[in-house]
């Protein structure tokens, strides 16, 4: 099966330090060579594998960009084939420039996660391995990026071999005691089955669980800062911005991802947006942002309502304690450093979660952090443990539960064991494929579907 | 010199459970057919336990019978005993096992091939077999030349035949017959891809030196349940079976002597079942048992041998005694025969297709303990999918090919040939994955209709089977138009039944469903309930009870279709391939799966390799 040599760019599109394109497939050193000038002359195509050379991207006669290019040869590469990757400057319209030179010098533009199902093509990687690195390079927290590699590390692989574990011994033992009804084995008790399921159900919903907060670490809560004006929105910005804003993380090959209004508090993720003021008005234009706003309001995934301590509460903070019952909240109370004005009891009767911070003094950063942590249930969180980090593994664990479940409950209907050796099958296999080692044709599908361009 | 001797469409070498299958199947398609055996005694032997059927195994008999097979028919005609395992384990499981009288049998199937019209038994070793005009020209040790058009080997132990007792070991085939040992040297020479299993058997006492009067008593099932759909009744039990323990002085000999076992010696190459160790393997490998069962079988009504199932072993004759007469019951036990192994040769089945006939011998099948399998059912289900392909093949039909979705014989023939067996086979409920809807009750209702369309099962049979689906859905029909009002008696029952009450009327099915309830209990509310067989009754309830796990696998079956409609190219070199990993690209080259679903339970082949198969699959169809 003879490959066409693709190219894409191979780091996140931004303003980052250095842009790579990777060029894999047969013609990879040859299509390189049309348009890096090696500095002493040397043809890629005369190189060996795992050697760099430094030079210049040239298209139409024109020099684009001082470029580093790193040779692989096949199978020793990250897809396997040969391949060239061109390190440039960087920058948008540099990178896309470079790349155009490359696909116009034969190469043809990589699909979406081409470059990983050529690797899992040529045996690199196996399906795990491969999801894995879809959410690496997603990742946007140190924390997301910690939990992916555990992911490959097979963290949750552990977690899920030994529910697996459990049900393919009582399986057997069914299978045993129905295939030698004569022979010395075992009787198969109710309880015996009851109880490997009630664990087997704890496990599964246990892992089912750690989705949400999954999602919350992997791909960041959608976050309302609230309050009348003045009372310290930009404070609280300013103390969030405390917390990181660019992330690199460890893994080779992805880069700095700055977003404006992204901010990461501990684990978690926050996209913040802005909100317009909470209240009623007459005029008609700014009645329709304060409508937007009570619905982005009403559907986000985290509210930070901020309190002025030096003055007592308004309508408007009124307005906002109501609007708060109905989504995750956490009540900021600025300018501790001030005295008092402010009833906290009638804040504390509908918001629980309640911190205090003072621009003047920095103080309250760290309870923040935390009372973000706990409400989005990361804090609980260990990575190492392996939680669920994608669709299809959620999909697995939700119907080998349904499975256990349904086994649990034909015992108690009092159902004979045959079906219930069936029913407990039915989600071994299941686990079974979450770890890959059964596969249908929707996995393979939705495996691909997920994958970006470049790894 | 050799002389030459006949002519035939079908030539069938062995007369055991899968060769009397094979050549009835072929003679009855119309087919001009031989039959070939080393000794006429020997027909449809049994030289190990003198029963048919358990679990699984049960099944396969079920199914032989409901597509036009003679083992059930002739297994019921020679009944000894009859019980239905696995009752109260649930109906997927249960199993017909019918202690039978071994002479009987053989004696009985002997002279149905006789009577087989088109069909001729000889005995005769066959000795070598070499393609000749599209065919194959069989000779036999007399020097007769046999031409025909299709042949199907099922050699059993007989081939290159070793036996093994203790140190004496010597070539010869089952219960003292002459082994095939040319035949094994013309197979190899042909290119055939042979190996060694062994199996054993264990020793045969003799009935009154055993002292039952301290032995458990095993009786059989009344009344006993026949295998072939077409048996009315099989009278009464005629005899019980009997089981005793093994105990520490058993164990002490097992272990003092386990240095003279030709398998523990190293004498032996060939793979035993691990399902169905000798006695010394179960002491050895499970050291902290402290006791193993034996099950005391008759072997025949006017025989005085007993069989010792449980109790197989390779060890000298000597030490055989010695440890049998620890065991209680058998203190003064006189050996009849002793146990021994046996070891032979057996055909790679990965080298067949689906349909028993060899990849690369166009017209040449294989069937039962050549083909790596184990017992008498698993030999006669592949004789009769071997026999009826020999015959479609020669009359230029479309061959018959039955599923792992439609039956346990498609799913022990997909095994054999897509997985191939590292050790002989034996067939198990847990090697059915939809084994819900593969019941032993239900096996006309899946098989049947295809029986009748290949002609092995007769217009009246037909019609009788349609009449009995009808019945069926007409009582289903019933039960859901039957309301049983609420009563004091009703919800007597239900309490006793430990199952909520009524308070308004409710549908009879509605009640089957019920767990805890079944037809016998609700017949006195029942009042319209029609005559019909027991069998229908108890497919009725079944499928009520089951419905939803009966419809969750009929869902199974349509997903794994999917995969099988996915087909792979023939002819095409999976080295070329280069995602695939190199024990995949080898396993596919020479297994060759038609499709996906098949490749997919090839061993060797992951998910992964899967994953590549699809993609490229995909990659193709663009272009």
């Amino acid at each position: 099966m003879k490959n066409q040599t693709i190219a894409a760019i191979s780091t996140a599109q931004g303003e980052g330090g250095i842009g790579v394109i990777r060029i894999s497939g047969s013609n990879a050193a040859a299509i390189a060579d049309r348009v890096f000038q090696n500095i002493n002359q040397r043809k890629l195509s005369d190189m060996k594998g795992y050697t760099a050379a430094f030079g210049k991207i040239i298209a139409g006669g024109e020099e684009l960009d001082e470029a580093v290019a790193l040779v692989f040869r096949a199978p020793h590469s990250y897809t396997g084939e040969d391949v060239v990757e061109l390190s440039c400057h960087g920058g948008v319209f540099i990178t896309q420039q470079v790349l155009r030179a490359v696909l116009a010098a034969g190469a043809s533009p990589a699909e979406a996660g081409e470059f990983t199902k050529r690797a899992f093509l040529n045996g690199k990687m196996d399906l795990t391995e491969a999801e894995a690195v879809i959410d690496i390079i997603s990742a946007k927290s140190r924390s997301a990026a910690r939990t992916a590699l555990f992911v490959k590390d097979g963290a949750l692989s552990r977690r899920i071999t030994k529910v697996k574990d459990a049900l393919l011994s009582l399986a057997a033992h069914l299978s045993a005691w129905a295939d030698y009804p004569e022979e010395d084995i075992a009787e198969v008790t109710d309880d015996m089955i009851l109880n490997t399921c009630a664990a087997a159900i704890s496990d599964l919903e246990g892992l089912l669980s750690t989705y949400d907060s999954g999602q919350a670490v992997k791909q960041g809560i959608d976050t309302v800062i609230a309050g009348r004006p003045n009372v310290g929105k930009s404070t609280l910005m300013n103390l969030l911005s405390g917390c990181e804003k660019s992330i690199v993380t460890e893994i080779p090959g992805t880069t700095r991802d700055v977003v404006e209004d992204t901010v990461v508090a501990g684990d978690v993720i926050l996209r913040l947006s802005d909100t317009a003021g909470l209240r009623d008005t007459d005029d008609k234009v700014e009645q329709i942002g304060v409508d937007r706003a009570k619905k982005r309001l009403e559907q986000c995934g985290l509210l930070l309502a901020v309190f002025d301590n030096s003055r007592p509460l308004e309508a408007f903070d009124y307005h906002l304690l109501e609007a708060a019952q109905s989504v995750p909240s956490i009540a900021i109370i600025n300018k501790t450093d001030l005295q008092s004005q402010l009833d906290v009891n009638k804040i504390s009767d509908k918001i629980n979660k309640i911190v205090y911070i003072s621009a003047v003094t920095g103080d309250g950063r760290d309870e923040l952090i935390q009372a973000i942590s706990e409400l989005a249930g990361t804090s609980e969180l260990n990575p190492s443990e392996g939680i669920l980090s994608n669709e299809r593994q959620r999909a697995n664990v939700a119907a080998a539960l349904t499975s256990v479940k349904e086994a649990k409950a034909a015992i108690e209907m009092g159902l004979t064991y045959d079906a219930i050796t069936v029913t407990l099958e039915d989600a071994i296999s299941e686990l079974l494929e979450m770890t890959g080692e059964r596969t249908s044709d929707e996995v393979i599908d939705r495996v691909f579907h997920n994958f970006c361009v470049g790894k | 010199m050799t002389y030459f001797a006949g002519e035939y469409d079908v030539a069938v070498i062995g007369a055991g459970h899968a060769g009397i299958e094979a050549a009835l199947a072929a003679a009855r398609l119309g087919c001009r057919t031989a039959i070939f055996t080393i000794n006429m005694d020997a027909v449809g032997n049994c030289p190990c336990n003198p029963s048919i059927g358990g679990t699984a195994k049960g099944h396969l008999v079920r199914e032989l019978d409901a597509l036009g097979g003679e083992m059930g028919k002739t297994a019921d005609a020679c009944f000894l005993q009859s019980r239905m395992l696995n009752r109260g384990k649930g109906p997927a499981v249960h199993s017909l096992r019918a202690q039978i009288d071994r002479r009987k049998y053989s004696d009985t199937m002997k002279h149905k091939l006789e009577l087989q019209k088109n069909l001729e038994l000889r005995q005769a070793e066959i000795t070598d077999i070499e393609a000749c005009d599209g065919g194959w020209l069989l000779t036999t040790q007399m020097l007769a030349q046999y031409r025909c058009k299709s042949v199907v080997v099922a050699t059993g132990t007989y081939l290159g035949g070793r036996i093994y007792v203790g140190e004496v070991s010597y070539e010869s085939g089952p219960d003292g017959m002459f082994p095939a040992t040319k035949l094994a040297l013309s197979l190899k020479a042909l290119g055939l891809p042979l190996r060694r299993f062994k199996t054993g058997t264990p020793a045969r006492i003799l009935r009154r030196s055993i002292d039952f009067s301290d032995l458990e008593v095993q009786k059989g099932d009344e009344p006993p349940q026949p295998f072939s759909y077409e048996t009315e009744s099989l009278g009464e039990n005629k005899v019980d079976c009997h089981i005793s323990w093994t105990n520490d002085r058993t164990k002490q000999i097992i272990l003092e002597n386990i240095h003279r076992s030709p398998l523990y010696a190293g004498r032996i190459e060939g793979v035993g079942p691990r399902y169905c160790p000798s006695f010394e393997d179960k002491v050895m490998r499970f050291a902290d048992k402290p006791r193993h069962q034996l099950f005391i079988e008759p072997c025949g009504e006017n025989t005085e041998e007993m069989y010792m199932q449980g109790m197989s072993s390779s060890l000298p004759e000597e030490v055989q005694l010695k440890f049998y007469r620890t065991i209680k019951g058998l203190e003064h036990c006189v050996m009849m025969r002793p146990a021994y192994a046996i070891e032979y040769d057996c055909v790679d089945p990965t080298a067949m297709n689906a349909t028993l006939e060899f990849k690369d011998y166009p017209g040449l099948y294989g069937a039962g303990q050549f083909n790596g399998s184990s017992g008498y059912e698993e030999a006669a289900a592949q004789g009769f999918v071997a026999g009826v392909n020999a015959a479609l093949k020669v009359q230029g039909k479309e061959p018959l090919v039955l599923t792992r979705a439609n039956s346990y014989i498609g799913t022990l023939v997909d095994d054999l040939v897509t997985k191939g067996a590292n050790e002989p086979y034996r067939m198990m409920t847990s090697r059915s994955e939809y084994r819900l809807v593969l019941r032993q009750d239900n096996a006309d209702e899946r098989l049947t209709p295809i029986g009748h369309e290949i002609g092995l099962i007769s217009e009246e049979r037909y019609q009788k089977f349609l009449h009995k689906q009808a019945q069926k859905k007409a009582e289903i029909k019933r039960l859901k138009d039957t309301t049983i009002a609420p009563s004091e008696e009703l919800n007597t029952l239900l309490v006793s039944r430990e199952t909520s009450e009524i308070t308004t009327g409710v549908r009879l099915i509605d009640l089957l469903k019920r767990p805890q309830l079944d037809y016998a209990c609700l017949t006195p509310f029942d009042k319209d309930r029609p005559n019909l067989e027991p069998n229908l009754f108890e497919q009725v309830e079944i499928e009520i009870k089951y419905e939803g796990y009966i419809q969750k696998q009929l869902k199974q079956v349509e997903q794994m279709k999917k995969l099988e409609n996915k087909l792979l190219p023939t002819g095409f070199d999976y080295k070329e391939l280069k995602g695939l990993r190199l024990e995949a690209q080898e396993k596919l080259n020479r297994i060759k799966p038609l499709n996906i679903g098949q490749a997919s339970r090839i061993s060797g082949v992951s998910p992964a390799d899967i994953s590549v198969l699809l993609i490229w699959l995909a990659t193709k169809k663009e272009k």
